[in-house]
Order: structure tokens, then C-alpha cells, then sequence
């Protein structure tokens, strides 16, 4: 399977299965598409038709399918989201945690499950030496000091047990102090900060519990952590139908000091006047055509950043196992509720129906976990004849399900915008490596 | 060639020493609402690049 499309005044091939990636011209174009060939001289067809042959016997274009298939089920845990608070302290309208209920009362997770949480995590990761946790909520700088407690005792046993833990925090940076970024700074592989972008925008979605305002102390936190910041990080918003012109928020986020950005579409059930239409999917996809242009112009320049999904490292991809699996909630990843419940991923937390154990008593429903393990791009929908699918991996699990009530059948608006974003991505990476050249 | 420019061949792994599962998970980086394993790193290759970045600096 061949993918070809235009971008940023270049026309490019993406050989599926091999992941070669080319530039081509019009008429290499026409001819992988099957279009009229009358505006192309014979000489130049001919010729052509010569390099594209040459590519196949190579191997390289229309290359056959990828032969890999997922190993054995393997009930190894390697990765964790830790919901140390359901609770909150802003009230973001677009929550998929439903306003810190996640479908139940608002809870916060005690020292003693996040324990034996990461007893668990140690005990099932096998073999596995890169074990990584994420403190997320609702808001788990609420339970900052459990986060701490058990950051400080992963770290006393990872030695002996041969394990290296990488932690991630995951907060809104409402209440953030000095002696919060040291730790991040000490502990902490990545930290992910919650902005929507422009005063305006972020405000409307993103209030306090009391109905306040929330980005004017953000952004002071924000910034405030930028300055100490030593390692990972990313300001990631969340862009909804209020602001489909989400490319001006990242700039903004750019224009502030921020230099890691990523902003996702939300995901709402098509009644909230915030959700993503497919009526708005083309206005979307011109507004990453236009985020990918002032990208490349910003990279030239002291304004340098990176967007998360236009990011892609084809020199030491992933494997076709890896590509082909995703995500692996359920199988290798799971999170676990406050209450200590397991679920197959943060998005699942509250959906009871999914639920896989709990972290006392140990994971005991294998059957729905094979399940979830075995969901891969060769048992989705439509995946199969999909040019993206090991950029994507067939998409959110959690997504599929909410909006489907399947795991294994795609959101579809958000498969559109995962293609233009690999589009994007491979495009950028072509015309900055052509720059350097 | 005249009408394509290779920009990189064969970027999809599949060999016998492939699937260790010591990559990060793709969701614990910034997404957290989709799956993007695209932009995502091999941790054997890195390492392997980073090895050899050291040493070429030693």
C-alpha cells in the first residue's frame, strides 16, 4: 500500500508496509494514483515508471505486508497510572473524569494502595527493567504528599529489585511552589502541564471549583517551573470546538517561553456544544497545515519548539510488534483508582464493567485482559487497509469504546486527524533534513 | 532519480531482536486522549545511538 499527498507545496509517498518515505513529482503521483496521465510526456512517464520499478524490486514500494503478530499473551506490567486524586481544583467543563467524580464519589488514593500499587507494578514486570509511573487525577498535586511517599520508596527497592522507575506528574500547576518543581526536578522524568493556550481560551473551559478564573496563576506557575525546569516536559492543552483555531494557542504557548508543546483534540459525545463535529474536521486539518508552515519558519529561528505530534524519530522507530500494539492498556499498562482498583487504563477508571482487580488482591481477570492485549490493528475495523496504521496503532482503546461501545472499532474523527498529523509530521521531517543538506 | 527523492527505506523493524517492550508507553508522554506511537523511540536503538555519541566525544 502506497500513500501519497501534497503538503507544504511538496508531494510525498509513503510506502506502508516497508515505511519507506519519498518526494515525488506530479507525474509519480499520477501514476501510484491512477490518474490521467495526458499532461506527462511518454519520455517522462517512461522514466518515471523506470524509478518506480526499480523501488519495488528494491523492495521498498508496494512492499508485501508486515510480517509480525503479537507474542503469546504475557500478564506483564511494565507501566502504571497512579490516580492519586479523583478530586480537583478546577472544574475544566470538558473533563473526562466528569468533574473529579470519574463516575463515582471524588476520592483520593492513601499512601498504603499506592504501596502496594507499585508492589504490584514490581512483582508482575518480569524481566522488564523500565518501569514507569504517572501520578494523574483529577489533580495529584492534591495528594502531593502521597506522590512523594511513594516516589521516595520506588526509589528504595528499584536497586535490589533491578528496576528503573521513571516517573511522570501530570498537573493543571494551579498550586505549584519552588519546593514542587525541586522535586519534579529531582524525581521526575516528565512533567506535563495542563494549558488550553490564550487567557480567553484557557479561562472559558478551565475554572476553578469555585468558578474562577484559573490562568493568571497557572501561567505564573507555569512559567515559574519553566525557568527551574532541568528534563522533560510538555504544556499540553486541549483544544475543543470553542477554539478550532488551536493553532494560535500553541503559538501563543511559544510566543510565552514554552518550547515542548502538545495540544489534542478534545473527545466529547457529539451533544456537548464543546465536542469535534466531523462538519469541523476540514477546518481543523487547514489549521494543522497552518500550525506545520509557521512550524518550520519558528525552527530557524530563537522561537524553536517542538509539537508533540509532529514529532517522529524514523531513524529508531519503533518495532512492528510495538507499532501494531500501541498503547498496550490492559496488557503492559494499567491504572489504578484511588480506591485501588485496576483498570485498564486512566480513561477506563470508574467503568466498572472493565474493571481487572485490585492492587491487594492482585489482577485476577486474565480473560479481559487477553482481550485488551490482543486488540491490535489486525483485529480493528478497517485498520487493515488503513495507510497510518503503524503510526496509530489503530487509535485510543478507551475512544473506541466510549464512542462505540467496542474496543476494537476506531473513533473515526479522531482517525482524520491522526492521519493529517503523521502527513504533517513526515513532511516536516523531510523538508528540515532537505535544509540541512 | 529524477522524480524521487528517497527521504529514508525500510523503517519498519521486524527483526528477531524486536518487541523487548522496554520502550515507554505511548500514552505516558503527553497525549493521554489518543495513541501515537509514530513519534515514539526504539529504547535499544537509542541507547545504541547514545553509546556511540559518547564514545565518538571520549
Amino acid at each position: 500500500m502506497v500513500h501519497t499527498f501534497g503538503l507544504l507545496n511538496r508531494l510525498f509517498a509513503l510506502d506502508t508496509e516497508s515505511g519507506s518515505f519519498f518526494e515525488i513529482d506530479p507525474i509519480v503521483k499520477a501514476i501510484i494514483d491512477g490518474d490521467d496521465m495526458s499532461p506527462f510526456s511518454s519520455c517522462e512517464i517512461a522514466e518515471a515508471k523506470t524509478e518506480i520499478e526499480r523501488l519495488k524490486s528494491d523492495g521498498v514500494l508496494f512492499a508485501p505486508q508486515v510480517k509480525a503478530e503479537l507474542p503469546p499473551f504475557n500478564p506483564v506490567i511494565k507501566a502504571m497510572c497512579l490516580n492519586v486524586s479523583h478530586n480537583c481544583n478546577l472544574a475544566c467543563e470538558y473533563c473526562f473524569a466528569d468533574g473529579g467524580t470519574y463516575n463515582d464519589e471524588r476520592k483520593t488514593m492513601s499512601y498504603d494502595t499506592a504501596k502496594a500499587a507499585i508492589d504490584m507494578l514490581v512483582e508482575m514486570s518480569g524481566t522488564r527493567r523500565n518501569l514507569e509511573v504517572d501520578f494523574f487525577g483529577g489533580e495529584p498535586m492534591l495528594g502531593f504528599e502521597v506522590v512523594k511517599k511513594t516516589v521516595l520508596y520506588a526509589r528504595s527497592i528499584e536497586k535490589e529489585r533491578g528496576k528503573n522507575f521513571r516517573f511522570t506528574i501530570t498537573t493543571n500547576a494551579y498550586r505549584l511552589n519552588d519546593e514542587d518543581i525541586d522535586f519534579f526536578n529531582e524525581q521526575m522524568y516528565n512533567v506535563v502541564i495542563s494549558i488550553d493556550g490564550r487567557k480567553e481560551v484557557h479561562n472559558r473551559v478551565r475554572k476553578t471549583v469555585g468558578g474562577k478564573d484559573s490562568f493568571d496563576d497557572v501561567i505564573k506557575n507555569a512559567l515559574r517551573f519553566k525557568e527551574r525546569r532541568k528534563g522533560q516536559y510538555y504544556v499540553r492543552g486541549t483544544f475543543t470546538r470553542y477554539n478550532l483555531d488551536f493553532c494560535s494557542d500553541v503559538l501563543f504557548l511559544n510566543d510565552l517561553g514554552f518550547d515542548q508543546l502538545s495540544i489534542e483534540p478534545v473527545v466529547l459525545k457529539p451533544e456537548s456544544p464543546m465536542s469535534i463535529r466531523e462538519q469541523d474536521l476540514p477546518r481543523i486539518i487547514a489549521e494543522y497545515d497552518k500550525l506545520a508552515e509557521e512550524y518550520i519558519a519558528r525552527r530557524k529561528t530563537d522561537k524553536w519548539f517542538n509539537f508533540f505530534h509532529f514529532m517522529i524519530d524514523i531513524d529508531n522507530a519503533p518495532c512492528a510488534v510495538k507499532r501494531l500494539k500501541g498503547c498496550g492498556a490492559g496488557g503492559e499498562y494499567v491504572a489504578v483508582a484511588p480506591d485501588g482498583t485496576v483498570y485498564p487504563c486512566h480513561q477506563f477508571d470508574g467503568i466498572k464493567s472493565v474493571a481487572l482487580g485490585n492492587v491487594f488482591d492482585g489482577i485476577n481477570n486474565d480473560e479481559l485482559r487477553k482481550k485488551f492485549y490482543y486488540c491490535s490493528v489486525p483485529t480493528k475495523t478497517d485498520c487493515s487497509e488503513c495507510w497510518a496504521k503503524y503510526y496509530c496503532s489503530g487509535g485510543c482503546m478507551a475512544n473506541s469504546f466510549k464512542f462505540n461501545g467496542d474496543i476494537n472499532m476506531p473513533y473515526k474523527p479522531a482517525c482524520e486527524l491522526m492521519k493529517k498529523r503523521v502527513e504533517c509530521a513526515l513532511a516536516i521531517k523531510a523538508i528540515e533534513e532537505g535544509e540541512q543538506d | 532519480m529524477a522524480h524521487i527523492k528517497v527521504i529514508r527505506k525500510s523503517t519498519m523493524d521486524n527483526g528477531c531482536d524486536t518487541a523487548c517492550g522496554e520502550c515507554q508507553t505511548s500514552c505516558q508522554s503527553a497525549c493521554k486522549t489518543s495513541c501515537t506511537v509514530g513519534n515514539q523511540s526504539c529504547e535499544r536503538k537509542t541507547v545504541k545511538v547514545l553509546n556511540a555519541n559518547k564514545n565518538q566525544s571520549k
